[in-house]
């Protein structure tokens, strides 16, 4: 049995499309603009797109195992609300560091609680993911717009800490960027070399064969949607970093629709069953890299959207197209 | 040239390098039937996919009716007048029974409406051709293997095919059932239907085939006149060598019980089921299709819920709720429905084999390394073939994804293996391999379920044979009393207290 060795082999070529995209993308920015090729700018663009790369991490393997999320906005805006909240109370009993740790477990906590809700709704309740999380969507977001009266939540003003993380750097890279990197490491490695990455692929192929194979399908489902309400934790901790404070209206809107592009964008399909990590971040730079480029040239905000929709829809149709020619079936 | 119907000359196929059919001539004249025989992987599924446009030629011409054609989809098979049933039954699983066979081809009233009633009672005649009853309006879900089959073959007879190609369609029908379609097929060919009848039962392709052309691994072998070619000569031209004895030396079990199944039902498909099973021992399970075998191995290894019964291994009682308390338990099942229940098409050859025992391979982190070794032991075992481990299993032939299959089912070290017709659909040779396969893991003490159709493998593998008539056991028959006509007598229910 021979095996293939060689990396071009080992390495599927239609897997490599958003990565071409990315540097095509990549040259013509750089043409198009001299401040684009500066660091100053790219980092700005990895930083920018890291919120909703984060969650499009946990997004992957929800779409993997066949389901879809469309909570996480509303879920960021939730769990960075009630974090500050807690946080405003935290402050007057204990020091601001402490107040901080205590008020992330809390975040950290509300997410998970809120992909825990939606994984419950799908697997036990058996609703279809896209109707459940249609619903957690609604809930999530009105009761932050309740707590907040519509307005901001903001931290007391005399501490500054939670603004001088999510906006600070470290070794010159801004911290969202690192959280960014290393969820993307841990996450790559969950799907690729544990038990558990195997299990969703497998439940996200055939549902019917992996509960045959004695795996544990609601379990694994459940855990897809924990993993991106940890996802969004980390999101909402720094969106509440940038400013110091969560708009209840404005934080996270949207944010489903940004980070399903990015997964899909990446390669991975919406039928699930296989999926790239690496993918959905070139994804989720690709979208940055657009919206950059655009206000750099001066193309009018407005358009942003009809140039977002244009590349989502070439991607996947780039995609689609190469699988037919590969698998080489006339229909 | 105008006498044929079909013509293809040095047909060949590639899948990404691997070369499955190779050079292959055929003709068909109007009317005749050709038997297309050959083992799992010969290509008799291939060729027949690229006459039906479902895959394109790496190489080749086909001409139809004298002229040359290009068949670059099914569609454009159909409209030439070409149809074929699949092995793997192609249905819409939540719609009715008109509407999957008229998909794609509906009657319309002013060419807008459905004309639903005109449908029904074509399905209706079509039904009676085929002396079966099935109300149109049945979900295909609700119905048994053997009616997808009918459909399956009432679909095809819908479209008014000058070339119908039937791809192993008897394999889940029953005598009566294979009767009525030879007569139907008899008939088509007096009305100048032509066909190619894809089967791996010899006796059935000498019955209602003219001709008969052999394929081994791709390449043409022989073609002869059913009437000068034996059933021997056939299998020994598929295989390419002569024949040994087709089932093992049966092997005494031991006198302790390894299992024991106590008042097993299910609601409204399983009545009050008891048996026991020794060590070492081969128990079959015959009866006929929906008699509620399968359903019985999916409620001891904890698919489906049990409404009563207890179950004891090794003396001691055990409580199995899901497949994963199966496995601990030493319970490993080949499932019957291979691309629905037993393998993970868009996976590679080692994700399925480790799919079951992937606990075995690591608590969180998988050995790799570990998972490829065993993979290859289980390729060289199995004489599994495929280009390379990392070869999705869609790229495998029938009789090859049975084998990963197996080993799939064989890699947590089951002490008790339920086989839920591990023959099916796969060729002489095969089918051999896996007797034998079967008989050695008895003598190292495992024992065995083996649930089939087929009476000849049952009678030929099983040290006793349960008898399942309508979700009841209607009997247990041993030594002598194993034979066909016995067998049947229970599973009809002439005999046996069902």
């Amino acid at each position: 049995m021979p095996e293939e060795k060689s990396f071009f082999k080992k390495i599927d070529i239609t897997k490599l499309g958003p990565l071409v995209a990315l540097a095509i993308l990549f040259v013509i920015s750089a043409f198009a603009s001299p401040y684009f090729l500066q660091v100053r700018n790219l980092l700005n663009i990895l930083s920018q797109v890291s919120f909703t790369g984060m969650i499009a991490l946990g997004m992957t393997f929800i779409i993997i195992s066949g389901g879809i999320d469309l909570s996480v906005g509303s879920a960021v805006a939730f769990s960075g609300g009630v974090m500050i909240i807690a946080l405003n109370g935290l402050l007057q009993v204990m020091s601001e560091p402490l107040a901080l740790l205590v008020g992330f477990l809390v975040a950290l906590g509300v997410g998970i609680g809120c992909g825990a809700l939606n994984g419950l709704i799908v697997t036990k309740g058996r609703l279809a993911p896209f109707i459940a999380t249609l619903g957690t969507m609604a809930i999530f977001r009105s009761l932050i717009l309740f707590f907040g009266n519509a307005g901001n939540l903001t931290v007391d003003f005399r501490y500054t800490m939670l603004k001088d993380i999510g906006r600070g750097r470290t070794f010159g890279v801004q911290n969202t960027i690192w959280v960014f990197l290393i969820l993307t490491i841990i996450l790559q490695f969950v799907l690729n070399k544990t038990r558990y990455g195997r299990y969703v692929c497998a439940v996200g192929s055939n549902e019917k064969v992996a509960k045959f194979s004695s795996i544990k399908v609601d379990r694994v489902r459940f855990m897809t949607y924990v993993i991106t309400g940890a996802t969004v934790a980390f999101a909402a901790f720094f969106a509440a970093g940038r400013m110091n404070s969560i708009s209840t209206t404005q934080v996270g809107d949207q944010y489903e629709l940004d980070a399903i592009a990015a997964v899909v964008i990446g390669g991975t399909p919406m039928t699930g069953g296989t999926g790239i990590i690496w993918g959905t971040v070139v994804g989720a730079i690709i979208l940055g890299m657009i919206s950059n480029m655009l206000n750099m040239v001066g193309v009018s905000p407005y358009l942003h959207g009809t140039v977002k929709g244009i590349v989502i829809i070439g991607a996947v149709l780039v995609q689609e197209i190469g699988k037919r020619s590969t698998s080489k079936l006339s229909n | 040239m105008e006498d044929f119907l079909i013509k293809t000359k040095g047909i060949s196929k590639e899948f990404s390098g691997v070369r499955v059919l190779n050079n292959i001539d055929f003709e068909l004249k109007k009317g005749e039937i050709l038997g297309l025989i050959g083992e799992n992987g010969a290509g008799k599924s291939t060729l027949m996919k690229i006459i039906s446009g479902l895959y394109f030629p790496t190489e080749g011409e086909i001409f139809f009716e004298g002229e040359k054609v290009v068949i670059n989809s099914p569609f454009v098979a159909k409209k030439l007048g070409i149809s074929i049933i699949p092995q793997e039954f192609n249905l819409i699983n939540h719609l009715n029974v008109y509407e999957n066979i008229f998909l794609g081809n509906e009657k319309r009233k002013n060419k807008i409406v459905l004309d639903k009633k005109a449908m029904r009672k074509k399905t209706k005649e079509l039904m009676n051709k085929l002396k079966t009853v099935i109300d149109p309006d049945t979900v295909i879900e609700g119905l048994s293997v053997a009616q997808k089959q009918m459909v399956e073959i009432a679909k095809a007879l819908s479209r008014d095919s000058k070339l119908l190609i039937l791809d192993e369609p008897t394999t889940v029908l029953t005598i009566n059932e294979i009767e009525i379609l030879f007569d139907l097929m008899r008939n088509l060919k007096d009305h100048g239907v032509s066909m190619v009848y894809i089967s791996h039962k010899l006796g059935e392709v000498k019955e209602i085939c003219d001709e008969v052309m052999i394929l081994r691994d791709g390449n043409f072998v022989s073609k002869a006149n059913t009437s000068k070619i034996s059933e021997k000569e056939m299998a020994e031209n598929m295989v390419g060598r002569v024949l040994s004895e087709v089932y093992p030396e049966k092997v005494s079990p031991d006198s302790d019980l390894c299992l024991e199944v106590k008042d097993y039902s299910v609601d409204r498909v399983l009545h009050n089921i008891s048996f026991d099973l020794k060590k070492g021992e081969i128990l079959g399970f015959a009866g006929l299709v929906g008699a509620g075998r399968t359903e019985l191995a999916e409620t001891i290894i904890g698919i489906r819920k049990k409404k009563s019964g207890e179950l004891l291994i090794n003396g001691e009682k055990v409580e199995i709720k899901n497949p994963l308390d199966a496995v601990n338990n030493g319970i490993g099942y080949l499932p019957e429905d291979r691309q629905g229940t037993g393998i993970i098409t868009n996976f590679d050859l080692i994700k399925n084999t480790t799919l079951v025992s992937l606990r075995n391979y690591g608590k969180f982190i998988i050995n790799k390394k570990k998972e490829r070794e065993r993979t290859r032991e289980y390729v060289d075992e199995f004489k599994i073939r495929a280009a390379s481990l990392k070869t999705k299993l869609e790229f495998f032939s029938g009789g090859n994804q049975q084998k990963v299959s197996l080993a799939k089912c064989l890699d947590p070290q089951p002490k008790i293996i339920i086989f839920d017709e591990p023959t099916r659909g796969i060729d002489v040779n095969a089918k051999r391999e896996i007797y034998f396969f079967i008989n050695d893991l008895v003598k190292k003490g495992i024992s065995c379920i083996f649930i089939s159709s087929e009476l000849e493998e049952i009678i030929g593998m099983c040290n006793r044979v349960a008898v399942m008539k309508e979700g009841s056991l209607a009997g247990i028959l041993e030594g002598e009393h194993i034979n066909e006509k016995e067998i049947m007598y229970y599973a009809t229910g002439v005999k046996g207290a069902a």
